[in-house]
């Protein structure tokens, strides 16, 4: 991340259930009413897992994912922090990570309850990297996971990757953001190397039958984009 | 030169030429004399001379004297001669062409092509029994060479003929094909090259390209001139019959639609044979078409031809045009290579010429009669196009050239290079290292870098060695490199070349739906591809121009545009002219700057020309050739700042970014800027004049040589420009794989955006050796920086800054470019902003 500015606007809010939420500049999502920090889709170790396949993506990913992580975490102090599943880029990933990568994790970890929601990329996690491990689990009225169910429940899930397109008069920007019809919240992703999927996109549209605001992370604050606003790629 | 006798030709050809009624000309004889030496030669003739023929020439001499080959395992001949062509349909064209002779004159010699296209049983053939003569692209020979039998297939190579080598030598398949040759000498060291070329600048930077460089050419001083092929030179035919149309009416002073001009572009055309009308983009060639066809009451047969235009349709227009069935072409640079096509003869060029030889290049082109002059116009679309096509016509008449310099080799391109030399066979270090030093593109290239590239191919070469058991290419114990496995040669076929194409998207015209009114069910035919970007712009409703027909724009169906037939008399709404690809050339700006300060000059320009700028010596000033005037103004409630380095659009946009960024710290509130090929304009609310006139420093401050420094380096970490360049080295070395035309995205994206390796790469590792390779291209690519930084020092102390009332004439020119051009920004905030006050609008109204 580059240094913070002066002027940078790191939190944004917006009432989510009923509650306070703050969507943080990194695409960490921090509950006061729980002093819990919600990450998702972190994709640890992506790079080499396309390592493996011939592609040597630049090692830095974990470095740099684990960096955001650790900069939401020292701002908000959370009790809590709940990692939303794809942690790990695949089942090897842990075993991958760099000693001082690993080192860094038990650091960001120390004095707070940790916990990994388990994703479709890492429906396994080892012992050895710390905290607690479930499938899911409920905050208040709020059900954390993965995997956004079509329900009427409350929640908050990663999966998808959302990132939204602008264009203003000829000038395009795609940012990843944050998905929210004040009931539902489906969060980016913080993996350096983690993708996006445009939020005009199909998967979205079960999820939000009445519509929803994207809130973009710009590179100084974010900003809050009404879905007509969003272009397809 | 001495020249040769014809004694040197076999009766058997000495009959041929006879019957044909054709003498051999000198230069064929030359080059005839020059392989039976075994020396390498650079032939430099203008279109018409028969320099195809005089390429092939020895060859078909050599092998109608030798014994047929029976074809059998035991005999095996391995290829004689092998031809390079930048274009798979000039390989095919030239393989008919040869036939010819060959079969006239019945001569034992098989001519066969290797393309892209070529099935695979007949690749495999080829390499079985090769033919006496192979006509291919770089990329193919990359391929070949990369083979496990690559020693086998070219051992008997004689001779590499390389067509077209001024366009060739000048981009990274240059650069690639230089490697290539390199490996070709050292499998047959007996093999001679020839290159055939139009007329250049630097011949020398050619004749080095041909021939193994043996010693580090580039010492100090650059004293040495490296090792040189030998040099024959046909001189040029009659000189050629280029004006600039005028017109009466005045041009306007900005745009590039040349309307007012049209009239007298279709007099032209019905006045000729047969009209090539170039353009300089694919949006222009639309244009151009359209308002001809309007002017068309004689029902003449004039057609369109651009490459975005369905692969079908192209080949219809060149047979018509090669049947002699055509009245006029309006095309872009796609045709500007060598196919012939008939009985040309009149060039019409509309729009800015940007470079001498490229213009020269264009009209020699179309003249396939050496001996008779070339008719050509140029048509400018603006008054500063007058400037330039004079400047232009000024060059022609010199004979003045301005090709680029020769081409640093590209790291990129090494590590893919690299990694085929791998797939070929297990490679030592410094073998290699001569080997890849002998092409004169890397005669400079150091030991470092060398070792950094062969890193890289084999785990990425990063600081951090994480990935040394995935790596791709291995050291064994005997010090030579060998590649892991056959996956990774697969992979590496996969994505050879150096061409990455912007993302295109296909144009589908679609039919409404009778059951539901406003519902368009893509139904219709493929009308060609557009850019993925130009049509991310676009919005439901929009029109444009395209494939000669106005179209709406519907909406993006799975991976094709959807558009329908605009009615009848609509005009297109989205700005048709996307910039051209090629800036003014240095040389043409530094001739443009001089008519400009010169008044004696002007009354060889257009009597509305001179008008023009009388009135802007009187309202403001005309700078020196090497000044640099700026004019500030106020306009409603904004304060202007126009400038005019003439060093092209690319250069200008660089700069322009970087002048914004200055003068947001200056807190003057730069709100954007627009940029041509002559100057830049910049907006702010902040009075940029009132700043000057209380710090007299503050002019040179702001176009100080420092912003190429810290400014430029912020500005590349979020540059999309730089991001773009980033991707194109990254799939070219092979860091990413390749993705392939027509392959659909799935759902979630499975590759990797380069965008996020660019972010992670620069922070982590920024002398990375792929960041160090897409440097060196924004140097000269899309960013243009080298450029920009030899024009701040040219101005060092030669700002005029002129405080105005009002616009000049001068400024009102690149002032009328607002809202025609897209203001430039990379900054996503500002966007976003704007999108999130359209939210706010709404909730509001």
């Amino acid at each position: 991340m580059t240094a913070l500015r002066k002027n940078k606007q790191t939190t944004h809010e917006i009432e989510l259930a009923g509650q306070l939420a703050l969507l943080d500049l990194t695409g960490a999502l921090y509950l006061p009413a729980h002093d819990a920090l919600l990450v998702a889709d972190l994709h640890f170790e992506k790079g080499s897992s396309f390592a493996r396949r011939g592609m040597m993506l630049p090692p830095y990913d974990t470095r740099e994912t684990l960096m955001a992580l650790s900069d939401a975490v020292v701002r908000f102090g959370p009790k809590t922090v709940v990692a939303l599943g794809d942690s790990f880029h695949d089942i090897g990933g842990p075993d991958r990570l760099g000693d001082d990568e690993r080192a860094t994790l038990a650091e960001v970890q120390a004095g707070r309850d940790w916990i990994w929601v388990t994703g479709n990329h890492d429906r396994i996690l080892p012992d050895s990297i710390g905290g607690q491990v479930v499938d899911e689990m409920a905050l208040g009225s709020l059900t954390l996971r993965h995997e956004p169910a079509h329900g009427e429940q409350a929640e908050i899930a990663g999966h998808l990757h959302p990132v939204g397109k602008v264009v203003m008069r000829g000038r395009a920007t795609r940012r990843r953001c944050f998905l929210t019809d004040g009931r539902r919240c489906v969060m980016p992703a913080l993996g350096a190397y983690a993708g996006g999927l445009n939020a005009c996109d199909a998967a979205f549209k079960p999820l939000f039958p009445d519509g929803f605001t994207a809130h973009l992370i710009g590179t100084e604050r974010i900003f809050a984009i009404a879905r007509a606003m969003l272009c397809r790629d | 030169m001495s020249h040769a006798p014809a004694s040197l030709l076999p009766k058997i050809f000495r009959d041929w030429f006879r019957h044909r009624g054709w003498t051999p000309r000198e230069h064929q004889l030359d080059l005839l004399a020059k392989a039976r030496e075994g020396r390498s030669v650079l032939l430099v003739a203008p279109t018409g001379a028969g320099k195809t023929l005089a390429g092939f020439l020895p060859s078909l001499v050599e092998l109608a004297g030798r014994e047929p080959s029976r074809g059998t395992a035991k005999d095996r001949r391995g290829l004689h001669t092998l031809y390079i062509s930048p274009l798979k349909a000039l390989a095919t064209d030239i393989a008919r062409n040869l036939e010819a002779p060959v079969q006239e004159m019945g001569l034992p010699i098989r001519i066969e092509t290797r393309t892209g296209d070529t099935p695979s049983h007949k690749r495999a053939r080829q390499i079985e029994r090769p033919p006496d003569i192979l006509l291919t692209t770089p990329e193919q020979l990359a391929l070949l060479l990369a083979h496990a039998e690559a020693r086998e297939f070219f051992k008997d190579l004689r001779r590499v003929v390389l067509d077209e080598l001024h366009s060739l030598v000048t981009s990274k398949r240059g650069d690639l094909l230089s490697l290539g040759l390199a490996r070709l000498v050292a499998i047959a060291p007996q093999a001679t090259a020839v290159g055939l070329s139009a007329t250049v600048r630097e011949p020398d930077d050619l004749r080095r390209y041909l021939v193994p460089q043996r010693s580090p050419s580039r010492s100090e001083g650059g004293a040495e001139r490296g090792e040189l092929a030998d040099l024959v030179v046909v001189q040029g035919g009659a000189q050629p019959d280029i004006r600039m149309l005028e017109i009466d009416e005045r041009l306007p002073l900005a745009g590039h639609t040349a309307s007012l001009s049209m009239p007298a572009i279709y007099d032209l055309i019905r006045a000729h044979k047969t009209t090539l009308v170039f353009v300089n983009t694919r949006l222009q060639a639309e244009y151009t078409f359209q308002e001809l066809w309007k002017l068309n009451d004689d029902n003449l047969a004039i057609a369109l031809h651009h490459g975005s235009l369905d692969v079908s349709q192209r080949r219809r227009v060149e047979e018509a045009m090669a049947a002699g069935k055509l009245k006029a072409v309006v095309c872009t640079a796609t045709l500007d290579l060598g196919i012939d096509w008939g009985d040309v003869d009149l060039v019409v060029n509309v729009g800015a010429p940007k470079g001498a030889s490229r213009i020269m290049q264009r009209i020699g082109r179309s003249n396939h009669r050496m001996d008779e002059p070339s008719e050509a116009y140029l048509v400018p679309a603006n008054r500063f196009e007058i400037l330039e096509c004079r400047a232009a016509l000024d060059a022609v008449h010199e004979a003045a050239q301005d090709t680029p310099d020769a081409r640093i080799g590209a790291l990129d391109v090494l590590c893919q290079h690299i990694l085929g030399m791998a797939c070929a066979e297990p490679f030592k270090l410094d073998g290699l290292y001569e080997e890849v030093r002998s092409a004169a593109p890397y005669a400079g290239l150091t030991w470092e870098d060398f070792e950094a590239c062969v890193a890289f191919v084999a785990t990425g070469g990063y600081a951090l060695r994480a990935y040394e058991r995935f790596a791709k290419i291995v050291k064994g114990k005997d010090d030579l490199w060998r590649v892991r496995d056959a996956k990774v040669a697969q992979q590496y076929r996969l994505n050879v070349g150096t061409i990455v194409e912007s993302s295109m998207i296909k144009v589908r015209l679609g039919k409404s739906a009778r059951s539901r009114p406003g519902t368009v069910l893509p139904r219709g035919r493929i009308l060609g591809e557009i850019e993925e970007y130009f049509a991310e712009t676009l919005t439901p409703g929009d029109t444009f121009l395209f494939a000669g027909e106005v179209l709406r724009f519907e909406g993006i169906s799975e991976d094709e545009v959807l558009v329908t037939r605009a009615g009848a008399g609509t005009d297109p709404m989205i700005p048709s002219y996307e910039g051209g690809k090629f800036p003014l050339s240095t040389f043409l700006a530094a001739r443009v700057r001089q008519i400009l300060a010169d008044p004696f000059e002007w009354d060889r320009l257009p009597a509305q020309m001179t008008e023009w700028l009388l009135q802007q010596r009187r309202r403001s000033l005309l700078p020196g050739p090497r000044d640099l005037l700026v004019e500030t103004f106020p306009r409603g409630n904004r304060f202007y700042m126009t400038c005019f380095p003439f060093e092209g659009r690319l250069a200008h946009q660089t700069l322009g970014m970087l002048l914004t960024r200055r003068l947001e710290r200056a807190k003057l509130k730069p709100l954007g800027f627009v940029a041509n090929d002559y100057g830049i304009a910049v907006y702010a609310s902040g009075d940029i004049a009132g700043r000057a006139a209380r710090d007299p420093a503050f002019m040179d401050d702001l176009f100080s040589e420092d912003m190429l420094g810290d400014d430029l380096e912020d500005w590349l970490a979020e540059s999309s420009l730089m991001k773009r360049t980033f991707r194109q080295c990254a799939v070219i070395a092979g860091l990413i794989e390749r993705r392939f035309p027509g392959e659909k995205k799935t759902g979630r994206q499975v590759t990797i955006s380069t965008d996020l390796v660019y972010d992670v790469l620069r922070k982590h590792e920024p002398d990375h050796v792929l960041l160090r390779a897409a440097r060196a291209d924004a140097a000269t690519g899309l960013l243009d920086v080298r450029r920009l930084g030899m024009m701040l020092e040219r101005i060092r102390g030669r700002i005029i800054h002129k405080p105005l009332d009002r616009v000049s004439p001068l400024s009102v020119s690149v002032m009328l470019e607002i809202g025609r051009e897209r203001v430039y920004s990379d900054n996503a905030d500002e966007i976003l902003a704007e999108a999130e006050a359209a939210l706010l609008d709404e909730a509001l109204a």
